[in-house]
């Protein structure tokens, strides 16, 4: 087991020779993550593991895809995407071109939940996708497409609880234990990798998803965060958090307005 | 001295349980003391459905206040805190709660086993482990983690379990402080020092 000491001298050393500022991380849910690639990768010790984060950079690769949690669903917590379809898109479909973020994509499930949503709405042709995630390579998993079989079935049952019409196998083509999504949607998509904790912003957004990241930052960086997402969204364009966390705790709250009971808020001012 | 809340929290209660452990919790907590100086953390394997009224119904019953922990929320004494579902739940070293979506261990989201090794990496030999009715081996690893950092041990004796796999488990793994039946936990948690 990697010891919180250990832990700050590799934060250190990740930051040095990487750029990569992992210190405002939450610590407990961060520790368990070393610990488990150390002990998934069989390091003997702690002198090894640091030594080839240190001087190995492709190892330090599979590092950053190990380290963040990629845990995702299409149509996650389905209630929040019937009020996405009932609140929310009525209004995006109102622009002559609606702009969404989906910062923290993972391996994508998300960002093809909203297309679906938005060509059942009909605004699809007039909308872009933006995905990005700190990590390269499931940012090159949501490009493809391309998703295991073997969730489907409980993704199609999310998809109808959401409000879903259609046959949910209709949007994709299956083979191989793999399925494959509508290729016309990825037109609508753009996918990069962007870091949350040092990035700035790169457009202005109706819409900014972002699910499920902020649980794994400490207060200060949740803050950068915070005012990140109020400087890249259009006056009366919506926040859309994890079903557990909260803009109550961010400054900005003052501006924004929660849209029902959802973890959704719209930004006033 | 401070008031009860605001103290220093030094030690924790927490429980992990599965199928057939929503009865025996109805059975433990209203024989609580009202006075309790420490907080009480409750890991229980449930659907995640956002109507679910576990927080509504353990409160009923309870002499104590019972919530679901949020992400960044301080512990007090005094409070119950039931995991949320779909999260695993951790504690920070500044004893504030931290919400994990990472993968399911043991098909479990909250594990049982998680939020043991997470409390006692905080609280030391300051805690003791309960593990309640079930049907996996989820909480066995974590009771032999607590054990090991000199904590206390208590499991249900599974011939009183609605499903005894999950405390036999435990029992197959280490010799526990504890094997209790329902109406001697209260008394036991009570007393604590």
């Amino acid at each position: 087991m990697i010891a919180d000491e250990e832990m700050e001298i590799l934060l250190r050393d990740i930051h040095e020779i990487y750029g990569y500022d992992f210190n405002e991380y939450a610590k407990a849910s961060f520790k368990r993550r070393l610990n488990r690639l150390f002990t998934l990768d069989r390091f003997p010790s702690f002198a090894e593991f640091r030594f080839k984060i240190k001087k190995d950079k492709e190892y330090f690769s599979r590092f950053i895809e190990q380290i963040t949690v990629n845990v995702t669903e299409m149509f996650r917590d389905p209630e929040f995407y019937l009020t996405l379809r009932k609140e929310v898109l009525p209004v995006l479909s109102t622009y002559p071109f609606i702009r969404i973020w989906h910062a923290g994509c993972s391996t994508g499930e998300e960002v093809y939940s909203m297309a679906i949503l938005l060509k059942e709405a009909n605004l699809l042709h007039k909308s872009i996708l933006y995905a990005t995630d700190i990590n390269s390579k499931v940012v090159q998993q949501a490009a493809s497409g391309i998703f295991p079989m073997m969730h489907m079935q409980q993704f199609s049952e999310n998809y109808l609880l959401s409000g879903g019409i259609h046959d949910f196998s209709s949007y994709y083509t299956a083979g191989n234990n793999k399925v494959m999504f509508d290729q016309s949607f990825k037109k609508h998509m753009v996918f990069s990798t962007h870091n949350l904790a040092a990035e700035s912003s790169f457009n202005e957004f109706q819409l900014i998803i972002c699910r499920n990241v902020l649980i794994y930052f400490e207060k200060n960086l949740q803050t950068r965060v915070f005012n990140l997402f109020d400087g890249s969204l259009e006056r009366l364009g919506y926040l859309a958090l994890g079903s557990k966390e909260s803009l109550r705790l961010s400054p900005s709250h003052a501006k924004f307005k929660q849209v029902g009971t959802e973890k959704i808020w719209r930004k006033m001012v | 001295m401070e008031k009860n809340g605001l103290d220093i929290v030094r030690k924790c209660v927490v429980i992990g349980g599965s199928a057939g452990s929503l009865k025996v919790l109805m059975q433990v907590l209203p024989h609580l003391r009202p006075t309790l100086s420490f907080p009480i953390i409750i890991i229980l394997h449930r659907k995640n459905d956002r109507r679910s009224s576990l927080e509504h119904l353990l409160n009923n019953c309870c002499p104590l206040p019972v919530k679901e922990a949020e992400d960044k929320e301080p512990m007090q004494n005094g409070v119950i805190y039931i995991a949320p579902p779909d999260y695993h739940l951790l504690i920070e070293n500044d004893f504030s709660f931290a919400l994990d979506g990472s993968e399911k261990v043991i098909w479990s989201r909250p594990s049982i086993d998680v939020t043991f090794l997470s409390a006692t990496d905080v609280f030391k030999k300051n805690i003791m482990g309960v593990l309640l009715s079930g049907a996996n081996n989820d909480g066995s690893l974590g009771m032999k983690y607590i054990k090991d950092a000199g904590g206390k041990t208590m499991v249900q004796n599974p011939d009183s379990a609605d499903i005894p796999a999950m405390p036999q488990f435990a029992l197959d793994t280490i010799k526990p402080d504890y094997i209790l039946n329902v109406p001697e936990m209260a008394a036991v948690i009570n007393k604590l020092k």
